[in-house]
Order: C-alpha cells, then structure tokens, then sequence
C-alpha cells in the first residue's frame, strides 16, 4: 500500500510541474506588457523598470521560470496590486469560505445522492426510481448558476415571511457574534506560525467555528447563509452520484454472490447493505473525484451568484478587474488542490480495491 | 421437399433474419430506449428551431422595439403577457416577457438556439479532431510519443474544466471566439484518451498486422484500419461532450466572458440580467431552462447511445 501511495505521489510531480509550466505560460502570453498588465495601465516607466528588474522579467525565459517555481514553491505568489495586498493573505483569508462550501456540498451530494441511487436500483424500474432518473438527468444539464439564482428567486423572495426564507446572498446577518475559535479558547499563539495559521484557517469557516465554540445562533445563521449555495452547488454532483450509486447498485444486484446470499436466507436488507453496497462503493469513488472539478468551477460561480468572498469569486473579480496576479496565483492553488484531492481519491480506491495496489 | 423447408426454416433461426449492420443495430435499439427518444425529439425540435428562428422569432433579437419601424410600444423588463392566459388582447404578445433593452425576450431565445447549437457543434469538431490525432499518434507509435502527449493531457486534465477555459480565456481577452477555442482545448483530453484507448486495443489485431504485412504504409493502418474501429466510443462521448461543452459557454459568458451583447447567447442573456432576478424573473428563467432542455437532450441522446453501441448490452434489450 505505502509503495503504491509513494509511486502515485510521485506521478503527481510531473503534473504539478506541469501546472507551473502552463500558468506561467498563459501568464507570459498576455498580449502587451507585464508590468503594466500587472501593476496597471498607469505605472510610470522608472516604476516600470524597477517592476522588471525585480521581477527577473529581463533574464532568459529559462531563468524566469526557474525563479518562478521558486516563488511558487516558497508560497511567495505576489501581490495585488488593486487590493494592495500579498496574495497568499487573500489566498488565507477566502480560501475557508470556499472549503467550507465545497465541503458541504461535497456532504450534502452524498448523503442525498446515494441513498437515492440505491433506492432506485433496488426499485428498480418503479415509479421512485423513474423520478430520482428524471430529476438526475435534469440535474447534470441544470446550468449552476441559474439554480443558484431560481433558488435564490423561491426561497428569499416567493418564501419570504415563511419559516422557509433563506438570505439570498452573505456567509452571516450583521451582529451575529462570531469571534473565532483561538480568541473563546483563550489560546495564546504566536503571532504567526503553522498553528496560528491553522487556528485562522478554523475560526473563519463559520460552521466548524460555531461547532467549536458552542455558538449556536452563529451555528443556525451560518447554516442558513449556506443551505442555498450548498444545494446549488451541490446538485450536479448529487445527480452524478445518485446514478453512479444506481447502475453500480444495478451491476453488483446481477452478481451471483448476491443471489446465493439472498438463497441461503439472510434478510434482505443486510444483503442490500452489507453486500452489494460496500462493493457498489468503489465506481461511487471515481465520480467522486470527478465531481470534485466540477465543484471547484461551480464555486467561481455560486460564489459569485451568494455574494460569499472566497477564492472563486475573488478569481472572478480579479479576471474582470484584470488582476493577474491574483488570478495566476489562484489558479495555481485551486489546480494543485485538485490535483492532490484526486490523489487522494486514487488511494482511497486503492485501499478499498487491492486488485489496484497489487498492479 | 418437406426436409428442405425444414432446412431452411433452421438456417433463418440460427443466422437471424438478415444481415444487420452495427449502425441499423444501434438505432433498433436506441428508439426501445424512452429516454433517448426523449433526448432525440428534444433535440430534432431544437434544430427545427434554430433552422427556422427567422421566420418564428416574431420580432427582431437585437434592434430594441423602440427603435424599429415603426417603432413597437414595449416596457423595459416587462412580465411576459400571453393571450390565452389571460393577457388583455388589445396589449402585444410577448411569450418571454421583454427585456432590459426592450427586446422580446422570445424572439432572443428562439434566436439564441442557433448560437448554443453552434458553439456545442463547433468545440466538439475541433476537440476531437485535434484528440484524435494525439490520441492516435500516442496509442500508435508509443514510446516517448505517446509519453509526452499524455503527460500534457494529464497536465490539462490537472486543472478543473472551466477554471482553465476562464484562465485560458483571460489570456485570449472576451468573445465567443476565445471562448470557444478555450473550451475546446479543455476538451481536447477526453478525447485524446479514449483514441489512444481504441487504437492500443486494436493495434495488435491480426488484421492490422496483415495489413502491414500486405506493405500498408502507417497512415493506411492508422487511418483505414485501426481509427474506424474508434469511432463508436468517439460519437458517446462526442454527444456528451457537446453537453459540457454547451454548459461551459453558457457559463464563461454568464461571467461576461464569452459571447457579447447584444449577440442572442443564452449565458449572456442570463448573466445581463442576473441582478433583476427578484424583479423579472422571467429574463433569467426562460434562458436558463432554454440551457438545461439543450443540455439534457445531448445528455440523454448520449446515455442512449453508449448503452445502445455497448456491445455486453446487446441482448438485454
């Protein structure tokens, strides 16, 4: 196992590498020049020259990617110029917003879509499981953004004096308290280091911080905030998911393990669970991994749509604000996290499959 | 005489009734499947519409009514007003509503069929025509060919889908243009992988090795022999693709990145709109909904043809 995970870590290199290469490629194809694509239109020549020579921008093509990945590797990844600001503390700061709406739509895909997927394929052909079919097809053509909108539409607008109104944009309502994590434990952390970042990382993902600190209105205002974005992003993964879940429940119902288990009496429902589920798991893997691109693109525009400032909406912004920097370095991040979440997809399958690690 | 009917009547059990081709196979079985006939209507309706959007659209998807002649009376943002739901006679009929630019909405979307359509087709054509050549080279010459093809799809393949067309885009500058070479180029991957794919399990047949040893040149096999046998997983995926692909536009000109107002592109009429959702809901539903029956017609259509070309499934339905 350990020899396989080490072998796919190093395969991952390449790929990494290979990002660098095509970020730092796009960035140098920039029609017109770098300085002023960076630091503005209005930056002055000896700016301008100093610009360069800092940068390295007048050395070989071979030594400016060399200083690069340095860069890159160092976490060093700029500043913005716009928002007057290093990119990795933007980077801090709206990345927890972005993880914690993956994340839970990541949760939310999973425990709606599996369930109904081996539903339907042990109903199969019933009228449960033609719905959850019909709603999956829809679900995978839905444009994000117009669910997110359309959601947005029924529940804070058609909803509103209901118990079923959700706010239509923002992480909380202004004068929620939602002092973080370090500050209610009283923990007295270094200005900066690992720890202290991590405890930053914690105390702004609202929901984890509102868990840790007992913070219950912050805990029901933040849900609230999040439930709309969440199903918005959460729906082409759950449709993904459910007839991953049911063609895969559907396969391993036709196996003849499953009819001797059924034919030497067990219940039916532990057959279900305990035989055909766990080996249904491992193409569920897969779409997982896959669906996990299709979440960090729909974040740029659930985000964008929620109004939540994380890293996909500040991607947005920093496009249309022209912004390089941030959106290179963003880029950057968000490829190099998905390129480890599949890694640790594939290791996920190999432990659930030896026949994989074997090879 | 008996024994020659009998005969006969054996030989048509046992061979079938006639010789039928894969492609007469595969349209037996995609119509027993109810959700591809479902996707094939939805999509024929859509090519009908786009054919004919000129003489459908009732009014112009670009010149605002006041500005034609004469000019036609219309309110900015104006709810859609149907006459057989009630709409009072005496107003014009607007299906969709109007929109911010005192356009009917409508006629747009009927318009914007064409540019959807169009932007599936056209990324689609060049995703897998430059995939097929890769894949093609990589699966059939291997060695450091093959390596160094793939490990740039892998590098492709690194960055979420429309993450990298945003970027590739940002580069390129806004317009449906760049958009959809981005978008192709995102796609290029999928393709390259299920070529390679086909022509490694073909390339050690013994027909291609009687091919070669007939002194075929090495674009006679690849070409005649090995690519046509890769054609079926290229069309599944294909279709489907082109429902990615029409979602991903959709979206990159959501973000104002790809197809230009006024042009009558779904994304973009949505996009425009998208801060008067609570006010006019209509100008972001109908060109959403629009999206989504696009979508799900190739996706459907696609889903049907790979269980229909899917050879394990030929006697299941």
């Amino acid at each position: 196992m350990i020899q396989y995970i080490l072998r796919r870590i190093v395969t991952a290199i390449p790929v990494l590498f290979g990002i660098l290469l095509v970020t730092f490629a796009l960035a140098r194809i920039i029609p017109g020049d770098p300085c002023r694509a960076i630091l503005g239109e209005k930056a002055t020549d000896a700016v301008c020259d100093r610009f360069i020579r800092e940068k390295g921008l007048d050395k070989p093509i071979l030594t400016q990617f060399g200083i690069y990945i340095k860069e890159m590797t160092r976490g060093d990844f700029g500043q913005s110029i716009r928002l007057g600001l290093p990119v990795t503390r933007l980077l801090a700061e709206r990345l927890p917003t972005t993880v914690e709406l993956s994340f839970s739509a990541l949760v939310l895909s999973l425990i709606v879509g599996i369930p109904l997927g081996i539903i339907s394929a042990v109903k199969h052909n019933s009228w449960i499981d033609v719905v959850t079919m019909v709603w999956a097809n829809m679900g995978v053509s839905m444009p994000v953004f117009w669910l997110g909108l359309m959601l947005a539409y029924v529940f804070s607008l058609l909803l509103k004096d209901t118990p079923f109104w959700l706010p239509p944009s923002g992480r909380i309502s202004p004068g929620i308290p939602n002092d973080p994590v370090a500050q209610v434990w009283g923990l007295a952390l270094p200005e900066s280091g690992f720890l202290t970042g991590l405890f930053d990382f914690i105390g702004r993902m609202n929901i984890l911080n509102a868990l840790l600190t007992a913070n219950w209105v912050l805990l029901k205002d933040a849900v609230n905030h999040l439930i709309l974005p969440a199903v918005a992003l959460g729906t082409i993964p759950m449709a993904l998911i459910a007839r991953m879940a049911r063609s895969s429940m559907l396969d391993v119902l036709g196996q003849d393990y499953i009819r001797t288990a059924r034919a030497k009496g067990l219940a039916y429902k532990n057959v279900i669970l305990k035989h055909a589920f766990r080996n249904s798991l491992l193409p569920l893997v897969t779409v997982i991994g896959l669906s996990l691109g299709s979440l960090l693109g729909g974040a740029v525009l659930t985000e964008t749509i929620f109004g939540l400032s994380g890293v996909g909406r500040t991607l947005y912004e920093a496009i249309t604000a022209r912004d390089y920097g941030i959106v290179q370095a963003f880029t950057v991040v968000i490829a190099v996290f998905f390129v480890v979440l599949n890694l640790l997809v594939d290791i996920s399958y190999a432990y659930l499959d030896p026949r994989i690690r074997l090879n | 005489m008996a024994q020659d009917n009998k005969v006969a009547t054996l030989d048509n059990e046992g061979m079938g009734n006639k010789s039928v081709s894969l492609w007469q196979m595969t349209w037996r079985r995609l119509f027993r499947r109810r959700s591809a006939v479902v996707g094939m209507v939805i999509l024929g309706i859509l090519v009908l519409i786009a054919l004919t959007a000129q003489w459908l659209a009732p009014y112009d998807p670009i010149v605002p009514m006041m500005d034609l002649n004469p000019p036609e009376p219309g309110k900015q943002r104006q709810a859609p007003c149907i006459h057989l739901l009630g709409c009072p006679e005496d107003q014009p009929q607007h299906i969709a509503g109007i929109d911010g630019n005192v356009r009917d909405e409508f006629s747009r979307l009927l318009y914007g069929t064409r540019v959807s359509l169009w932007i599936g087709l056209s990324t689609v054509t060049f995703a897998i025509i430059i995939g097929t050549i890769l894949g093609a080279l990589s699966g059939y010459f291997g060695g450091w060919v093959d390596n160094s093809i793939m490990r740039v799809m892998d590098v492709l393949l690194a960055f979420p889908s429309l993450l990298l067309a945003i970027a590739i885009v940002t580069v390129l500058g806004p317009g449906l243009t760049n958009a959809l070479l981005a978008i192709g180029i995102v796609s290029i991957p999928s393709y390259a992988r299920v070529v390679r794919a086909s022509v490694l399990s073909v390339r050690e047949m013994d027909y291609v090795s009687a091919t070669r040893a007939l002194g075929g040149s090495n674009f006679d096999i690849l070409f005649r022999r090995i690519l046509p046998n890769a054609m079926t997983p290229l069309i599944v995926q294909g279709t489907l693709g082109i429902a990615t692909a029409i979602l991903d536009a959709a979206a990159l000109s959501f973000l104002g990145l790809g197809a230009q107002p006024p042009m009558p592109e779904w994304g973009s009429m949505l996009g425009s709109e998208r801060n008067q959702v609570f006010t006019a809901p209509h100008l972001v539903f109908y060109p959403g909904f629009a999206i989504m029956l696009t979508v799900l017609s190739f996706n459907l259509l696609g889903d049907g043809l790979r269980d229909a070309l899917d050879p394990r499934l030929a006697h299941s339905t």
